[in-house]
C-alpha cells in the first residue's frame, strides 16, 4: 500500500509506538518565540532539567512583542536571550534581527524537505509549504521536544485538498484557504494532515504555499503540507547549492518526498478556484466566510497587512498595486507591519514603503504586534478591522473588536474607501 | 492513580477557543498560579458576559461543554488556567488536536463522549442543583449524579498512551524516564 508524504516523513522519524495510533517522533527543528519558551524554560530550570538535546536544532526568536513594550514582556525577553546564550543556541534572533517566527524561519532556510518540526506556537502548520511535517505544539510538548529532540502525536491521517482551475485576476491563496475552511468548518480537519495538491498550487509561489498551509490549523488539522518539487527547490537553493549538483537534481531528490500514487486518504475536497470571488470572514469564527461582495460596505476602522499569514514581499506588492497613487480613508487607520527585516528591506528598495508611507499608512518594524491584540494596533471596544492575519477570534485584537480576515489586496482596497471592498473595481 | 471527577460546570456551547479560556494579555505571565482570576473572564455565552466570578463556576472540578473544546492557539496557558481553579476533567464531544494533547500532557483529562450522552448530561442540569461528576478509569465511565436526582453513567474510550501520561503524571515525566 503506498504512503502520503506525511506517512512518508513519520516513518522516517519514528522513535516509538508507545499504543496502537500514538507515534513518538524524532525532530528535527524545534523553533522556539518569546510567549510561549520562557515559562518552558522556566520549569525545566525549577525541576533541574535546564539542557537542550541539541543547540543546532533550535531556532529562537522574540517576535510576538517586540521591542519590549512593558516590564513584563522585557523580562519574557530576557529569559529568552540568557537561556539562548547560556545554551550556545546560534540561531537565536533579537531585537533588529527579528521578525515574525513563520516568516523568517524559511527564509533562513531552515526548513527541508521532510523534516519534522514543531513549535510552541498553532501557527507552525505554515512550515509544511516546504514538504515538512510541522506542527504547533503547547509548552509541555515543547520542554520534551527542548530536552529531548522527541515529539509524541496521534497518527494523523492524510486529507487530499485538490486545488484545480485558474485564479481569477485578484483572488489570492488567502481567498482560496477561507474558502476551503468555510466548506471544512472549524473542525473538519481534526487529527488530519491537510495536503494541498493540484495544479494551481503547483503553480503557486513558496509565499503563497506557506499562506495556505498557516491556515490549515484553522480547520483543526495537524498539519498543512505540500508536495516539494522546483519552486521548493529553488527557494532553498542558496541554502542548499552545497548539497546537490543542480537545482535538477535537488527536485528529483525531492520526490522522494511525494505521495504515491496509491497513497490512502481520508477524504478528498477538490475545489476548482476559476470562479472563486474574493472572501472575508464575518464573524468570531474562521469558518465564517462569505463572498466579499456580500459584505462590501461594512465600515472598518483600521486595516492591518502583516502577519505569518500574509506579511511576506508578494503581499507587500499586492497591497501596494492598489495603495500606489491613492490615499487611504480618513477614517482609517492603516499598518503595515513587513514579517522579517529582509521583507522590510526588499520593501525598501522596491520603493513600496513609500508608497505605503505617501497613502497614509503607518509602517511598523517585524513584529507579530496587532494580530494578537498584545501591542501595536489593538482595536477598541466596537471597532473593525480589515486584516490580513489567520484569527477573527473574539477578542483576538482587542476586547470588544471585530477582526474581517481577507486578502493583502482586499485590505489595501478596504484602506482605500473605508469600508470592505472587493478590489477588483482597483485593478485594470 | 489519582481520583478525578466533582462537581461539573456545564458550558453549552461548542468551539470554545483558547484565547476565550485565557486571553493573550494574560500570557506575559510567567507563573501559572497568575492565570488563576482570568479563567473564561473574556467568554460571551448567548451574546451575554459570562460571570466566571460565580461560585458555581468557582466551585467547579469538571467542565462538560460540547465540540471542539480548545480551538485555536496552542498556548498549555489554557490548559494551566483550568488547572489552577481546580478543574481537572473537561468532558465533551470532541478536541481540538494540541488542547487535547496539552491536557493530557499535564496529566488530566480531555474525555471525549457521543453527543446523545452530553444531551443527558445537560439534561441532568435542568431540574436545578449541582451535578458530580466520577470518572472511572479502570472500566472507562463517567458517572454522573443529578442534584435533584437522577443519575447518568456513560463509556468512553481512551487511547492508552494517554492514560500511561495520566499514570505517570505528565509527558515530560515519561518521556525523561524513557528517551
Ligand atoms: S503573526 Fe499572529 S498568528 Fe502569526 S505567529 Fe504571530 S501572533 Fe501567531
Amino acid at each position: 500500500m503506498g504512503q502520503t508524504i506525511a506517512e512518508k516523513i513519520f516513518a522516517a522519524h519514528l522513535r516509538d509506538t508507545p499504543a496502537l495510533g500514538s507515534m513518538v517522533l524524532d525532530i528535527d527543528v524545534v523553533m522556539c518565540h518569546e510567549i510561549t519558551t520562557p515559562i518552558a524554560i522556566m520549569d525545566l530550570m525549577e525541576k533541574g532539567m535546564d539542557r537542550v538535546f541539541n543547540p543546532s536544532k533550535i531556532k529562537a526568536v522574540i517576535d510576538h512583542v517586540t521591542p519590549a513594550k512593558d516590564s513584563k514582556t522585557a523580562m519574557q525577553a530576557k529569559i529568552m536571550r540568557d537561556w539562548a546564550r547560556r545554551h550556545d543556541i546560534k540561531d537565536f534572533f533579537d531585537v533588529g534581527r527579528n521578525g515574525v517566527c513563520h516568516a523568517l524561519f524559511p527564509e533562513k532556510g531552515f526548513i527541508r524537505p521532510g523534516n519534522t518540526v514543531i513549535m510552541g506556537d498553532s501557527h507552525t502548520c505554515t512550515h509544511g509549504a516546504f514538504g515538512a511535517f510541522a506542527a504547533g505544539v503547547g509548552t509541555t510538548d515543547l520542554e520534551v521536544g527542548i530536552l529531548k529532540g522527541v515529539c509524541a502525536f496521534r497518527k494523523p491521517e492524510t486529507m487530499k485538498i485538490e486545488i484545480t482551475g485558474t485564479l481569477p485576476k485578484g483572488v489570492y491563496a488567502k481567498d482560496v484557504i477561507l474558502n476551503i475552511i468555510k466548506q471544512l468548518t472549524v473542525n473538519g480537519a481534526t487529527d488530519k494532515v491537510m495536503e494541498f495538491c493540484g495544479p494551481v498550487v503547483e503553480a503557486m509561489n513558496m509565499s503563497s504555499r506557506m499562506t495556505l498551509c498557516n491556515m490549515a490549523v484553522e480547520a483543526g488539522a495537524t498539519s498543512g503540507i505540500c508536495l516539494p518539487d522546483r519552486t521548493t527547490a529553488e527557494y532553498l537553493w542558496p541554502f542548499i547549492q552545497g548539497d546537490y549538483a543542480s537545482l535538477e537534481a535537488a527536485t528529483e531528490a525531492f520526490r522522494k518526498w511525494h505521495s504515491d500514487t496509491d497513497a490512502v486518504y481520508a477524504g478528498t475536497l477538490t475545489i476548482d478556484v476559476s470562479t472563486l470571488k474574493p472572501q472575508v470572514t464575518h464573524g468570531y469564527k474562521p469558518d465564517q466566510v462569505k463572498d466579499i461582495n456580500e459584505m462590501a460596505g461594512t465600515k472598518i476602522d483600521q486595516v492591518y497587512i502583516g502577519s505569518c499569514t500574509n506579511g511576506r514581499i508578494e503581499d507587500i506588492r499586492a497591497a501596494a498595486s492598489i495603495l500606489k497613487g491613492r490615499a487611504i480613508a480618513n477614517s482609517v487607520r492603516g499598518i503595515l507591519t513587513p514579517a522579517t527585516p529582509a521583507i522590510y528591506s526588499q520593501a525598501l528598495d522596491e520603493g513600496l514603503i513609500k508608497v505605503f508611507m505617501d497613502a497614509g499608512f503607518c509602517v511598523l518594524n517585524p513584529t507579530c504586534g496587532a494580530c494578537l491584540g498584545m501591542s501595536s494596533g489593538v482595536l477598541a471596544e466596537g471597532e473593525a478591522c480589515a486584516s490580513t492575519t489567520n484569527r477573527n477570534f473574539n477578542g483576538r485584537m482587542g476586547k470588544g473588536g471585530m477582526v474581517h480576515l481577507m486578502s493583502p489586496l482586499s485590505a489595501a482596497a478596504a484602506a482605500v474607501t473605508g469600508e470592505i471592498t472587493d478590489p477588483a473595481q482597483f485593478l485594470n | 492513580m489519582k481520583q478525578f471527577g466533582g462537581s461539573a460546570f456545564f458550558i453549552d456551547r461548542s468551539d470554545i477557543n483558547t484565547d476565550e479560556i485565557i486571553p493573550a494579555k494574560y500570557l506575559t505571565e510567567i507563573t501559572k498560579r497568575a492565570l488563576q482570576p482570568h479563567l473564561l473572564e473574556d467568554l460571551i455565552l448567548d451574546g451575554k458576559e459570562f460571570d466566571s466570578k460565580a461560585p458555581d463556576f468557582q466551585a467547579a472540578e469538571v467542565l462538560v461543554t460540547r465540540s471542539n473544546f480548545g480551538c485555536g492557539s496552542s498556548r498549555e496557558h489554557a490548559v494551566w488556567a483550568l488547572e489552577v481553579n481546580g478543574i481537572n476533567v473537561v468532558i465533551g464531544e470532541s478536541f481540538a488536536r494540541i488542547f487535547r494533547q496539552n491536557m493530557f500532557n499535564c496529566g488530566i483529562l480531555a474525555i471525549e463522549l457521543a453527543k446523545a450522552d452530553i444531551d443527558q448530561l445537560f439534561k441532568l442540569t435542568k431540574n436545578g442543583g449541582a451535578v458530580k461528576i466520577a470518572v472511572d478509569l479502570q472500566q472507562d465511565t463517567v458517572t454522573a449524579e443529578g442534584g435533584q436526582g437522577g443519575s447518568v453513567e456513560c463509556a468512553f474510550t481512551m487511547n492508552a498512551f494517554d492514560k500511561e501520561l495520566v499514570a505517570a503524571g505528565g509527558w515530560l515525566a515519561y518521556a525523561d524516564q524513557k528517551y
